[in-house]
């Protein structure tokens, strides 16, 4: 179940990953900016994705707190908890 | 210290040709970027026709990364970012590397309206209360400079990075701009141009201004007629052009191509006075702005072979050419060659003049002057005082030494660009 949702996310952190990162580089410690070099633009992007794809609303703290990959699967899990 | 400004590089995305090649083979032979649109139809358009570049087969990836694709739907930016880079690369120019930009190297990037499409979907969503939900890029798709933006980072330009906006003569205007920038020693090139949305949000203004033609929705290709006793009005377009010009010193270190020299250029506006009004030329405006970018080439009148202007196909053509003729002093069989491009690929708005800039040009590198079509039947008011000969139905095999570009705008104001064989 936590593995199927770190794909449903690395799916969706992929699409927003510069030309030359791959998306292997993802990994449950990366930082979005810092490491993957994602654009910061882009993190609202990915929280609208995250949330059509996880059925969940974030609201702006959750994506303040938001900045690695893991952070993102721990208010996945937070916010399909209090579904 | 004044430099000589060469044009290094042209990129076009125009109705009639996608590319250098494609355009120059169009303009060659007459043939026609005008189609029907069944959108338009649907929309209970009267003008049911327009002109929009085929990019459906371009790889865009050779252009755009996966993230900046991903959601643009600001056709402008897809044009201009087109005709931008193959500019640039066909000047044999290379991209800044990721740590520095290239401090001697600008952007000025015209357009009227950009992201209209993204602007829609942006406009439904605030008015359903989901403003959170637009993304990130609604900004940046639907800002004017979002062009030029686009195309500074791409290309790395640490000069002047800017859009500039003077409805239809926007792209004439950007060309002049970067020129003076590099006559006057600030900077070593410059990549002009200008772009225009297409689709029904950008033309569905000049439709109800009832100023586009109505019966040529059967008949698309022969609807822009430019010059004719049947214009019955303008096309809409869309595209962009591009050009990378540059100081001769910078181009002839670099071993540069050069398609033609910048020798002058003039802009002015008529105040919306004396006849002149928000969609109307003041005619003495236009005159004088002809005849300023002659003064400020250095050259006699009688020393433009050719014109390519800015007629558009309405009512208002003759009195273009009769301004041309007083400016010059010029008429019947003394009157320059003219054409106007816009026959083949209607009126592409804030990109006519850049689009129409590398058309002018091309004719220096073809030794050619480009016909005309749709205008067989001249208009008898322009028949009056210029000698038909000098308004050609087919591709002449002359080669042309100076020509004179302009454009006109609604807000009643002008541009006219001075171009030279560069030999």
């Amino acid at each position: 179940m936590q593995e199927e949702k770190y794909q449903k996310l690395k799916a969706i952190v992929q699409t927003y990953l510069p030309d030359d990162v791959s998306a292997e580089e993802i990994q449950l410690e990366s930082n979005f900016t810092q490491e993957l070099n994602i654009n910061s633009a882009n993190l609202v992007d990915i929280v609208l994705d995250v949330e059509d794809a996880f059925d969940i609303m974030l609201e702006n703290e959750d994506m303040d707190g938001m900045q690695t990959v893991k952070d993102a699967l721990e208010i996945i899990d937070t916010k399909l908890a209090a579904k | 210290m004044r430099n000589r400004v060469v044009v290094t590089g042209m990129g076009v995305c125009a109705p009639n040709g996608v590319g250098l090649h494609e355009f120059v083979t169009s303009l060659k032979n007459g043939t026609s970027g005008i189609q029907f649109h069944p959108e338009l139809e649907k929309l209970n358009f009267s003008c049911q026709i327009a002109g929009k570049p085929n990019i459906d087969t371009i790889y865009l990836n050779k252009y755009f990364t996966n993230v900046q694709l991903k959601g643009l739907n600001a056709s402008g930016v897809f044009y201009g970012v087109i005709a931008g880079r193959d500019a640039w690369e066909d000047a044999g120019l290379t991209i800044a590397g990721s740590e520095n930009p290239d401090w001697d190297s600008g952007i000025v990037f015209g357009t009227g309206i950009l992201g209209v499409d993204k602007f829609r979907e942006a406009i439904y969503q605030v008015d359903e209360g989901n403003v959170r939900r637009l993304g990130s890029t609604s900004v940046i798709q639907t800002m004017a400079s979002g062009i030029s933006a686009y195309l500074g980072g791409m290309l790395g330009c640490g000069n002047q990075v800017t859009t500039n906006s003077s409805a239809c003569t926007t792209g004439t205007e950007a060309l002049l701009m970067g020129y003076d920038r590099i006559k006057n020693g600030k900077v070593k090139r410059m990549l002009v141009g200008s772009c225009s949305d297409s689709g029904p949000y950008v033309w569905g203004g000049f439709d109800a201004m009832r100023i586009l033609p109505r019966n040529y929705n059967d008949t698309p290709e022969e609807a822009s007629r430019p010059m004719s006793a049947s214009a019955a009005g303008f096309v809409p377009g869309s595209g962009a052009g591009a050009l990378v010009l540059e100081s001769l010193d910078s181009a002839l270190e670099r071993g540069a191509t050069i398609y033609g020299e910048v020798i002058g250029g003039a802009v002015n506006s008529g105040g919306q006075r004396s006849g002149g009004s928000m969609t109307a030329p003041n005619n003495e405006a236009v005159q004088r702005c002809i005849a300023s970018a002659i003064k400020d080439a250095s050259i006699e009148p009688n020393a433009i072979d050719a014109i390519n202007g800015h007629l558009t196909a309405t009512t208002k053509d003759p009195d273009e050419l009769k301004n041309w003729s007083v400016a010059l002093g010029r008429s019947e069989a003394d009157f320059p060659y003219v054409n106007s491009f816009k026959g083949h690929f209607g009126h592409c708005l804030a990109a006519a003049g850049s689009i129409e800039c590398v058309g002018t040009l091309l004719q220096f590198k073809e030794k050619q002057i480009f016909g005309n079509i749709n205008c067989e039947d001249i208009h008898p008011e322009i028949d009056k005082f210029i000698d038909a000969s000098k308004i050609p139905t087919t591709t002449l095999a002359i080669a042309p030494k100076i020509i004179a570009k302009a454009s006109f705008g609604f807000g009643d104001v002008n541009a006219c660009a001075i171009f030279k064989a560069y030999s």
